[in-house]
């Protein structure tokens, strides 16, 4: 019985943490955010030379055919430095779909190229996945897909989409495709890009999906899980710096740390937060060593960190007292990180009525 | 990661699972002494109760193995199966006695104490000695071969039945707090000893009341040195803790709610058909899922050596706050039934769901309040500066 990470996952989290360290502090992260550029070449690059774009791709294909805990822990990392690296959909999301329903020759034409960081990937599932907003919503016909998509991932930059259609079927479209225009959102998180594409009869290629939807509920789990990671290294982020902010700030001549009111938040979000590990490294382990509990850990993991998180957020900032609101401090970056976490493909009402439904108690 | 047992713990879990099946009808009815007794009789026999206490002592004498131990308690709690006697004289003064006491004492108190035969209470809190359980004022002066005791325990449960008590009492008055506390173990039948039932906001009493006047007890039955009692007592204090917030409890009060939202109507509706209701029950099986896996983690931090640190902090406040919310869950789904209490007419589960929802709170407070633990969470999982000493 062995459940914690291995030597090799507990080097893999401090080399990353070490790289990000260097290649993407704060100032780096501010520069992408205040700067409206697709994507961070230089954070990418820095990752690729860890091997992150391939870490599930099968070595085959050029990756390092690693686990989905493998892929959180990165993604935990990321969340911790609310990196702006297109993470989830080139190389979690994409892979993912190219591995379970590509053809050899859809295989062979992408996944060197994503696991090599020359190529990345956008992802548009939200609507297949019963969320369509202000009547979105792809469909297929004789190859080619008509209508829009909303809150696709990683938009920025990215040379191929993995599109689903209103029936759960997949296709991959080429960003340079005659009818295809994709348009940024701006949202309250800039350190991630997402966007719209619309379809006009759009050239498309399908994967081999059957039945339909069932590779599409490996991505929804797959996101999920990583969503969660996200959010637990970004909540983990926040809970430090609150706490050294709390041994560091003095008033009354004390540190505030020594307050118990100040103590008690930080103890509060602590004791929320560390169960949370566990919960996101058993949804990764189940997502594929117990298929039978992958979905319902998935969507836990998904909506209680969606609710931990924000918790954390609003804490650590007040902890931080009136530098926690300035743009300064840079806080925000992690509050709003979580807060795109929380409500893409699902926020945590959803997603729990999902869970429901997984039990058959709706 | 490997969550699987292998198959020499899987060979050990049929064993402890045909054991149970092979004894159901031996399973003793609640509050039935003598067949309690029996079975706990058999439990040592077959070492699933005292399993690693040594053999001299009327243990089972196997070395500690926390997957065998965790088994046998998912073994006996899937086959509702009555556990091994786990009064405080099982889970607080046996280990305590294993490792301060003197040969005369293990000898003396372990065995009987584990046949079930002597029932044991804990004087620890006082009305003035609460989180600061440090600041306790019962005395014990010398008085030739014995100590003679003054003063007021409270929280005592079962001290009513009780036919012994291990006892913090202050024998050095002059001494700074913690350095002037013993640790005595004596009768309950030592005259000048009065005990009053303390009834609690469930309508029950749960826990007593207990008042010593010019109590003798003999100077050999002090365990440790004199003075060290502050630390022969946390020799086992962290063990409540570890046990108060346990997620099999959680677990099983969860599938208890689950049947019983499916199974009750209001209105003619399901209340699992209750959108808000349904919420509510996925929220709290996130927390579930989230201590149990919190759990598991813990036991392979016991396993490898690692410091376990936040992981095992964390699990008196988390999981005594969520069996209280479970237990409001179902209240509040059970609506006017909820509030139905005592014998009335249409109560359910015998007024279990607002037994524990009442009880609970007193859990929350009760082995280091919510807010003691989270200074502790604060202090050594983060590292956070202590408040500053006051006078006294």
């Amino acid at each position: 019985m062995d459940f914690a990470l291995s030597q090799d996952q507990k080097l893999m989290q401090a080399s990353l943490v070490g790289t990000l360290e260097r290649i993407c502090p704060l100032s780096r992260v501010r520069a992408y955010a205040e700067s409206g550029e697709d994507v961070a070449h230089d954070v990418w690059r820095g990752l690729t030379e860890l091997g992150v774009p391939g870490i599930l791709i099968d070595e085959e294909h050029g990756g390092v055919g690693l686990k989905l805990l493998d892929a959180a822990l990165v993604a935990e990392a990321l969340g911790g430095h609310v990196a702006p690296a297109p993470f989830l959909g080139s190389a979690v999301l994409a892979p993912l779909a190219l591995m379970n329903a590509g053809s050899p020759s859809q295989k062979a034409a992408w996944l060197p190229r994503l696991a090599a960081g020359e190529a990345l990937a956008g992802v548009a599932i939200g609507e297949a996945l019963g969320a369509a907003r202000d009547g979105a919503g792809v469909t297929a016909n004789n190859g080619r897909l008509t209508g829009n998509a909303l809150f696709v991932i990683d938009v920025a930059g990215a040379d191929v989409f993995v599109v689903a259609d209103s029936s759960g079927g997949l296709h991959l479209v080429n960003s340079g495709e005659k009818g295809l225009t994709a348009i940024g959102l701006t949202t309250i998180d800039l350190t991630r890009r997402l966007g719209e594409l619309r379809f006009d009869a759009t050239p498309a290629e399908p994967l081999d999906c059957a039945p339909p939807d069932a590779v599409l509920a490996r991505l929804r789990d797959a996101a999920w899980t990583i969503l969660a990671a996200d959010m637990l290294g970004a909540g983990q982020a926040m809970l430090d710096k609150a706490v050294a902010y709390a041994k560091e700030r003095r008033q009354f001549g004390r540190l505030i740390g020594s307050f118990q009111a100040v103590k008690h938040l930080c103890a509060e979000v602590a004791a929320e937060l560390e169960p949370c590990r566990s919960l996101v490294w058993y949804a990764a382990h189940a997502f594929d060593a117990i298929p039978g509990e992958a979905s319902l850990t998935a969507a836990h993991a998904k909506a209680h960190l969606s609710e931990v998180s924000r918790f954390v957020a609003r804490t650590a900032t007040e902890v931080h007292g009136g530098m926690g609101f300035t743009d300064l401090v840079g806080l925000h970056y992690w509050f709003k990180r979580v807060g795109l976490d929380r409500q893409l493909l699902g926020g945590p009402e959803r997603v729990r009525r999902e869970a429901a439904r997984m039990q058959g108690l709706a | 990661m490997d969550l699987a047992y292998g198959p020499r713990y899987e060979a050990f879990r049929r064993e402890v699972s045909d054991f149970l099946v092979a004894h159901r009808e031996r399973f003793p009815r609640p509050g039935a002494r003598d067949e309690s007794l029996a079975w706990q009789k058999l439990l040592l026999e077959h070492g699933y109760a005292a399993r690693t206490i040594p053999r001299e002592f009327g243990g089972f004498g196997a070395e500690p193995d926390i997957l065998e131990s965790r088994i046998i308690a998912e073994e006996f709690n899937s086959a509702k199966a009555p556990t091994g006697l786990a009064g405080q004289g099982v889970s607080m003064l046996v280990p305590t006695l294993l490792e301060v006491g003197s040969d005369e004492q293990k000898r003396r108190w372990i065995p009987p104490t584990l046949a079930g035969e002597i029932i044991w209470c804990q004087g620890y809190s006082e009305p003035g000695a609460g989180s600061d359980l440090a600041s306790i004022s019962t005395s014990a002066v010398e008085d030739g071969d014995d100590f003679v005791i003054n003063g007021q325990k409270i929280w005592t449960s079962t001290a009513a039945q009780a036919d012994m008590i291990f006892c913090l009492v202050r024998t050095e008055p002059q001494a700074p707090k913690h350095a002037g506390i013993s640790y005595l173990i004596f009768s309950m039948k030592s005259p000048g000893i009065e005990v009053r039932p303390l009834k609690t906001m469930t309508g029950h009493a749960e826990f007593n009341e207990v008042f010593f006047t010019d109590v003798r007890v003999p100077r050999s039955q002090i365990v440790g040195e004199r003075g060290e009692g502050w630390r022969v007592a946390n020799t086992t204090l962290g063990h409540e803790r570890g046990m108060l917030g346990d997620p099999n409890a959680a677990e099983t009060r969860l599938a208890a709610i689950i049947d019983l939202m499916r199974e009750e109507t209001a209105g003619g509706e399901r209340l699992i058909d209750n959108p808000v209701l349904l919420d509510r029950l996925m929220r709290l099986q996130a927390r579930v899922l989230s201590m149990k896996f919190n759990a598991l983690r813990l036991v392979s931090a016991r396993l490898s050596g690692e410091p376990a640190m936040l992981v095992a902090l964390v699990v008196k406040l988390q999981g005594c706050e969520l069996n209280h919310q479970l237990a409001a869950l179902a209240i509040d789904a059970l609506g006017e039934l909820g509030v139905l209490y005592g014998e009335s007419p249409h109560l359910r589960d015998h007024g279990g769901w607002q037994q524990r929802y009442m009880f609970d709170l007193g859990l929350i407070i009760g082995g280091g309040t919510a807010q003691i633990q989270k200074n502790i969470i604060s202090e050594r999982g983060l590292g956070m500066p202590r408040e500053p000493k006051s006078e006294g």
